[in-house]
This record gives C-alpha cells, structure tokens and sequence, in this order.
C-alpha cells in the first residue's frame, strides 16, 4: 500500500517506526558509554510516541498507561541508573573500540533485510495498519543480539539486552493491541529489576576482575597458574 | 515557448550559481564573526580570474588546457537539465538522476586526469583523494537516488518530482533517510567542511585544491564557476526533491514567480544550514572520511530498506 493511502497517525507510527530501527544503528555505532545511553533514552521516547499515537489512532487507551510505564521506566530511570553507575564506575568518559565496524553493519543491514523475509507470510495475517512494522520490530530485536555479540563492555550489552526487550515490546504494540496490562507490569517490573542486579553484578565482576570486559572472563580459572 | 523557457532557466542557473556560493560564504563570515565580502564577490573574482592569461606549463598535454572546458560544459549542462523552478519543461525528458550522476563522473574524471597530467606531486596527491572520495560517495548517492526512483516508478527527475506534487505531503522515513544521505554524500562531493576545506591552501589537508593548482587565468575561473554549479546544483536537487512545493507546473507568469521566489527562499535557507553546520563542526582527518561516507551510505541503504519495509 503506498503511503498516502494510510491515515495520519499510521504515517507517523510507521515513521517512527523506522526511527527506532536507525538508533538501533546508533547503538552499533557509538564508541562512547554515555552516548550510548542516551541512545538508548531515545530509542525509549520514540518507543513511548510510537505506543501513545497508537493509543490515540487506533484506539487502544490501555496503551497510555503502556506509554507512561515506558517514558518513567526506559526514558528517566534506567538511563539515570546506569548513568549514575558508569559515573561510579569511573567510566563515563570511556570509548570502546569498535571491532570490524564496517562488517559488524554490513551484517546489520542484512539482519534487517533477513527479518524483513521471516516477518512477510506472518504480516499476511494481520489486518492492523501497523504489521509492516512487524519486521522492524524483529530487526530491533536482532540488533540488539548484534551489540551483545559484537562488544566487550558489560555495560554495553546490558544495553543490548535492554534494546531486545525494547523491540519485543515494539512487536506486541505494532502486531496486536499491546499485550495485557498484567503481562504488561510484570515485564516492566522486571526489567527494572534486572537493570538494579546488572548494577550490583557490574560492581562484582569489576572487583573480581578489574575489569568490566567480558572477554577477560574466558580467562578466569580455579587454580592460579 | 516552452523552449525560450527552458533556455532561460539553463542560463539563469548558470549565471546564479556564483550568487549563491557569494551568500554562502556571506552567511558564513557573519557567523564567524568576520567581515562578508559582498554576496556578489564571486563575480568580480571570476572576471578578474577571465581578465588574465592562462599559464600552461611545459609538460602540460593537450588534456590540460581542455578539461576546464570539458568540466565546465558537463556542469553547466547538468544544471540545465535539472528542474530548477519549474516542471516539464522540454528539457525534462533527459533529466535523468542516472545521467545526473554520469555528468558528475565525467567532469570528476577529468578534472582527476588533468590533476596528474603536469605531473606534480600534488596533483596526482589531489587526484587520487579526490577518486577515493568519489569511489565512496557514488554508491550512497546511488543508493538515495534509487530509494526516490523507486517510490515514484521513474528515474526521471521531473516526473518523480510531479508524482511528489500529485500525491500531496505524506510522512516518508525512507525520504527523511535519503535526505540525510544525500546532504553528506552533497557535503563530501562539492569539498566543504567535514570533508575539504573550500577555502584553505595548506598542503596536507586540500583535495579539490590540490587537483587545480596548476591553473590559472580562464582556466581557473572555469573550473572555479563549474565548482559553483555543482554546489548549487546539489542544492537544488536537494531542495526540489525532497521540498518540491512552489515549484511551476503550469507556464504562466504568476507560477513562474511563485516558482523563482520559491527556490529563491529554498536555497537562501539551505546555505544558512549549511553555513551553521561548516561553522560548528571541525574538519575531518582524511583517513576518516570513509566512516562519514559510510555512514551516508548507510543512511541511503537505511532509506531503501524502509521504503521496501514500510512503504510497500
């Protein structure tokens, strides 16, 4: 369907939509720890405008208390704890190194076109204006996958594992009418929690280790040679 | 009639085209606190440049006192073809984006064998940057080409941009994608900031500047006046393809206006943007270059993507 066939609001989700996907690119391509996390912030913002025009456009008003749930918890509190941690840490002016930059978006791009062919017979079933955002929901899952792979910081793959859950929520708002508010609350609950144990463990590993790279953790042994 | 038109827009582009770098560079001395030649500098350093005789060094070929010609031609050319404020006109039928982009490689090729033909060390330096750059920059404006050729089924510029009008304002990622694309790919092309510095000659870091020192005089003014024309032309191709709103579709004197004052307000505004960007950001290592290029082609293929994701 070309684009001036849709209403206003599927415009601007679909919009939006691509915008999630392109700071899912960011990600891959930020070298320094706190742009990551304002990535990360505003992959949340555009993820709580995407659910909150679909509140609006569709009309499911449930989602407005998914987008407000979204807004507290990905745009203010866990951007600011993982911001104050890597302030503790002592390691927020740190730039990683990126490996194979050019490959690792090379595979970026393809994982996009790949969850582009997966998603296309599921679309067929729905009969929301929002399914094609379907496929780009998947491609912020595998990104997200991507950054985890490809990084060695532990607190950028606490950001990668954040991005998945990002995109799995993006599924469940673009696909169906959003899930149940139980399911709902329990998901956000418990990615706070995880994002307050990744804080305690980044405390751990680096006393264990002196280091947050994961890479260091192939080496660890019982017995000290 | 339509012919008179089209011949008057071709000269007016070329004729324009050294007032609007004037005003960019204007802009820029404004905001850097500096005192503006006037918008019309540009002029009065071409006629100066037209006054005087060309030197040709001795080792020169005849490839060396042709190529200001050669490039001068495929850029006024160019922006004859190009939809400048208006539609339809005859010359739209060869107004295609791939033969644009063809023009482009042509003066580029040129200017690049001209560069090594005196055989200094800077010229073939300039040369193969200024390759390497286009080797880099080509794909991506391919790519944000296509994303637009594929939304309006054509690859002709003045249709694509008649569908645009036809089907009214619609929120496209894949055109805001294509735009971003296109303005770096625009940037690291006509050498300004992060990519070449337009107004330096310090040996290390020019590109563009490299390839021309040899010439002088009329020469000179041709390949500076052509340099012109492609700053502008990129200008308006970004400006008509992705804002084609003013533009006249129908020949009559009021649209005409409207479509002058139209693309008038347009570039005006694109070369203030482009002057606060040149002022904010700081020029770029050379070896750098192919991560800014790689991002603009990663923002066109982003474009594309989208637009098959999202759009179909």
């Amino acid at each position: 369907m070309p684009v001036p066939a849709y209403s206003v609001y599927e415009q601007a989700i679909l919009f939006i939509a691509a915008l999630v996907v392109f700071t899912s690119f960011l990600m891959l391509g930020q070298k320094r720890l706190s742009g990551m996390i304002h990535l990360f912030a505003a992959q949340g913002a555009l993820l709580a405008a995407t659910t909150a025009l679909a509140a609006y456009a569709l009309p499911y008003p449930h989602l407005y208390v998914s987008a407000l749930i979204i807004v507290t918890l990905k745009v203010i509190l866990i951007p600011a704890m993982l911001h104050r941690l890597i302030v503790r840490l002592d390691m927020h002016r740190d730039a990683e190194p990126l490996y194979l930059y050019g490959y690792v978006m090379m595979a970026a791009a393809a994982l996009v076109m790949f969850s582009y062919y997966v998603v296309e017979p599921i679309e067929h079933l729905s009969t929301l204006a929002t399914r094609n955002a379907m496929a780009v929901s998947l491609a912020v899952v595998l990104l997200g996958m991507l950054l985890m792979i490809t990084r060695r910081q532990v607190v950028t793959h606490v950001i990668g594992f954040m991005a998945i859950e990002n995109g799995l929520f993006f599924a469940a708002v673009a696909s169906t009418q959003g899930m149940p508010m139980v399911v709902e609350l329990g998901i956000a609950f418990d990615v706070l929690v995880a994002a307050v144990i990744f804080g305690v463990f980044f405390f751990h590993i680096r006393s264990s280790i002196d280091s947050l790279d994961v890479d260091r953790l192939n080496r660890l042994s019982e017995v000290e040679p | 009639m339509d012919w008179l038109l089209a011949l008057i827009q071709a000269v007016l582009f070329t004729l324009l085209a050294p007032l609007f770098s004037g005003w960019l560079k204007w802009v820029k001395c404004l905001l850097q606190n500096r005192r503006p030649p006037p918008p019309w500098q540009p002029y009065r350093d071409l006629r100066k440049l037209f006054g005087k005789r060309p030197v040709v060094a001795d080792t020169a070929s005849w490839l060396f006192p042709v190529t200001p010609y050669v490039v001068f031609c495929a850029a006024a050319l160019s922006g004859a073809i190009v939809p400048f404020f208006a539609v339809d006109l005859p010359t739209a039928a060869i107004a295609d984006m791939i033969v644009l982009v063809g023009f482009f490689a042509l003066g580029r090729f040129f200017l690049a064998l001209a560069g090594m033909d005196v055989g200094t060390a800077f010229g073939g330096m300039g040369s193969s940057r200024e390759m390497t750059i286009a080797s880099l920059a080509e794909p991506a404006m391919l790519m944000a080409i296509f994303t637009l050729a594929l939304t309006a089924s054509t690859t002709n510029i003045s249709v694509a941009i008649d569908y645009l009008l036809d089907t009214g304002l619609a929120l496209r990622p894949s055109f805001l994608f294509a735009l971003g694309g296109l303005l770096l790919v625009a940037v690291a092309e006509t050498g300004r900031i992060p990519i070449d510095n337009p107004a330096t000659h310090l040996e290390l870091t020019m590109i563009h500047e490299a390839m021309i020192l040899e010439y002088s005089g009329r020469h000179l003014a041709l390949i500076e006046w052509a340099g012109q024309i492609r700053l502008m032309l990129y200008g308006v191709l970004i400006a008509n393809i992705f804002l084609p709103w003013g533009l006249a579709r129908e020949f009559t004197p009021e649209a005409l206006g409207i479509g002058a004052a139209a693309i008038a307000a347009k570039l005006g505004a694109l070369a203030v943007a482009l002057a606060l960007a040149e002022t904010s950001v700081a020029k770029m290592r050379l070896f750098r270059v192919q991560e800014f290029l790689g991002f603009a082609y990663l923002l066109s293929l982003l474009g594309m993507l989208s637009h098959i994701i999202l759009e179909v």
